[in-house]
């Protein structure tokens, strides 16, 4: 365990001795900002109209539903935002210590390389889960001028740590495989945006194909997180994708040992 | 201290060390000696325990490094040939990792720091960042991170490479510092730094061991046959066939002649009195002689004939 901490402390930070995680932080505030702002707007343009027409009926507003309307969709678009800004965070993983040769030090250092790996996860975690906390504000905004129920917005962020913990660990295995971080940033990439648009295959195709497109989708299981339903089995499905990708890259260490 | 058995690495069909066997005792210095590419620095890997050995074994201090390789990685301090360095990190911060990541007890990081840094001379750069630091300075580091858990043993890659000289002449002395607490493997392939500060030599071509000596076992072992330098005034077809007339010397390696003057390279052997003759042999002709000087063979020339005379044997 110590091990661990040692190398997650050197890890974590790194990211903050470099620019990486201010500009990965930013983009991604910037990103959620700017679709908080849009949903926000549409959401007041809608409740002004509703109130314009029933005022001029001389009835009561009806109720509008934040929920519905505002955080739903809110942490949709966070749970696809994260998609594109993961790779950012786990490029340089096991990609700067191979191209400058630091692995060398860590392999033959008395640690185990399932404690570099889980140090190294656990490192890059750590920032997405500081960054996709940082939305917190979003919805504090929502609970200032409205009266939306909080259940939902809390099952959102398990939802959305879940999903992070599984692709972190799909970056951490690819730069697992690569000395380049711009190979190691584009092949997450891909696999991620994989993960996200199998979803769309599976409205096209029927059956067990579709059940099993629709399984895959990164993004699919966060739609009842999205909405405030705490389904044990989306979890499970993150935390084996983790669990499968961290074994692949212990895997992919190991066997670089034997190649070379 | 480090047994190496019957140590074989395979890469696919290409054998980079084949079935090497040596051994080094506590406190010594070995010179791991080799062109380019012979196979010094996958050894190395192996014994700290980077890379598993297709066949045979290293064992460190009693411990066999493919059956228990975190009790070895304990036990080792290994500067790969090109350090091993966390730029971004200051010297500080890195080596307080590198302690860590040792496994020095937290209470023991600091003195660990202190005395590595004042055997390496580190202390005035402690806070800045690596990336900043000379290549001089970053050698420094990388053997401040192999030293600084005491080790029992330094495994060294090519430690003085790309140094400038008084660089390489202060990391040669450090080196011979360490020697006593630590046993060292240190691989090169500058003849003159073994010389100076190894105990014991092996050298190693396409995966073989050639030879395994002292250094100064391996210069004697070419004094069979040594060279002469002679400086004589005459002329120089003369001397020449005088010189090879005279009992001992066994051919002529070169001759050029110079202001009258003439200089051979003859390859003698010591059995016989060589000097003694050729002195008469040149004043009976009333020759006068200028210059006369053996030549010892250096650890180069035994490199070198090592190498020729394996290849041959190959052909």
């Amino acid at each position: 365990m110590k091990n661990v901490i040692t190398i997650f402390n050197r890890e974590f930070r790194s990211y903050f001795s470099s620019p990486i995680a201010y500009v990965v932080i930013g983009l991604f505030l910037v990103l959620t900002g700017v679709f908080f702002y849009l949903l926000m707007s549409s959401f007041l343009q809608y409740s002004a109209n509703l109130q314009w027409q029933a005022a001029r009926m001389r009835q009561p507003a009806p109720p509008v539903n934040v929920n519905h309307m505002i955080i739903r969709p809110l942490f949709s678009n966070i749970s696809v935002i994260t998609l594109f800004v993961v790779p950012m965070i786990t490029m340089r993983s096991f990609s700067d210590d191979k191209k400058t040769g630091t692995l060398e030090l860590l392999l033959t250092s008395p640690v185990t390389t399932a404690q570099i790996v889980a140090g190294k996860f656990l490192a890059a975690f750590a920032l997405y889960v500081i960054m996709a906390l940082l939305t917190w504000v979003y919805p504090l905004v929502i609970v200032f001028f409205g009266d939306p129920d909080v259940m939902p917005v809390a099952i959102s962020y398990i939802g959305i740590l879940g999903m992070g913990a599984a692709s972190v660990g799909i970056g951490v295995w690819i730069s697992s495989m690569t000395e380049n971080q711009i190979i190691s940033a584009m092949g997450t990439f891909v696999v991620l945006l994989f993960l996200w648009l199998v979803g769309w295959f599976a409205n096209f195709s029927s059956g067990a194909m579709g059940g099993f497109f629709q399984y895959l989708s990164i993004v699919e299981h966060f739609d009842d997180f999205a909405k405030g339903i705490f389904d044990t089995g989306h979890l499970m499905y993150y935390l084996s994708l983790c669990g499968i990708t961290l074994f692949l890259a212990h895997q992919s260490i190991e066997s670089l040992r034997w190649r070379s | 201290m480090i047994e190496i058995r019957n140590l074989t690495k395979r890469y696919g069909s290409f054998l980079a060390v084949d079935d090497i066997t040596f051994e080094v005792e506590k406190g010594k210095i070995l010179g791991f000696l080799g062109p380019n590419g012979a196979g010094k620095t996958t050894t190395m890997r192996i014994v700290t325990g980077f890379m598993p050995p297709t066949k045979g074994t290293a064992i460190v201090s009693g411990f066999d490094v493919v059956e228990n390789p975190l009790d070895v990685k304990r036990r080792i301090g290994y500067m790969p040939e090109t350090p091993p360095l966390y730029v971004d990190m200051t010297v500080e911060e890195y080596l307080n990792f590198a302690a860590r990541l040792k496994q020095i007890p937290a209470k023991e990081v600091k003195g660990a720091m202190e005395l590595a840094c004042e055997k390496v001379d580190l202390n005035n750069v402690l806070g800045k960042v690596i990336k900043a630091l000379s290549k001089g300075y970053k050698q420094r580091v990388g053997l401040a991170q192999a030293i600084i858990h005491d080790p029992e043993v330094l495994i060294l890659d090519e430690p003085t490479i790309g140094l400038d000289p008084i660089q390489i002449r202060e990391v040669r002395e450090l080196i011979r510092s360490l020697a006593g607490e630590h046993t060292i493997i240190l691989s090169t392939h500058i003849l003159p730094e073994v010389d100076m500060i190894c105990d014991e030599v092996v050298i190693i071509q396409n995966g073989k061991i050639i030879a395994k000596d002292t250094p100064d076992g391996l210069s004697k072992s070419m004094k069979g046959a040594e060279r002469l330098t002679v400086v004589v005034e005459g002329p120089t077809e003369e001397v020449s066939s005088v010189a090879s007339a005279t009992e001992g010397v066994n051919s002529i390696l070169e001759s050029t002649a110079e202001n009258g003057h003439c200089s051979l390279v003859l390859e003698c052997d010591f059995k016989f009195h060589v000097r003694k003759s050729l002195s008469n042999v040149f004043s009976e002709k009333g020759w006068s002689l200028l210059e006369m000087k053996v030549k010892e063979s250096t650890l180069e020339d035994v490199f070198i004939h090592m190498m020729s005379s394996s290849e041959e044997e190959e052909v």
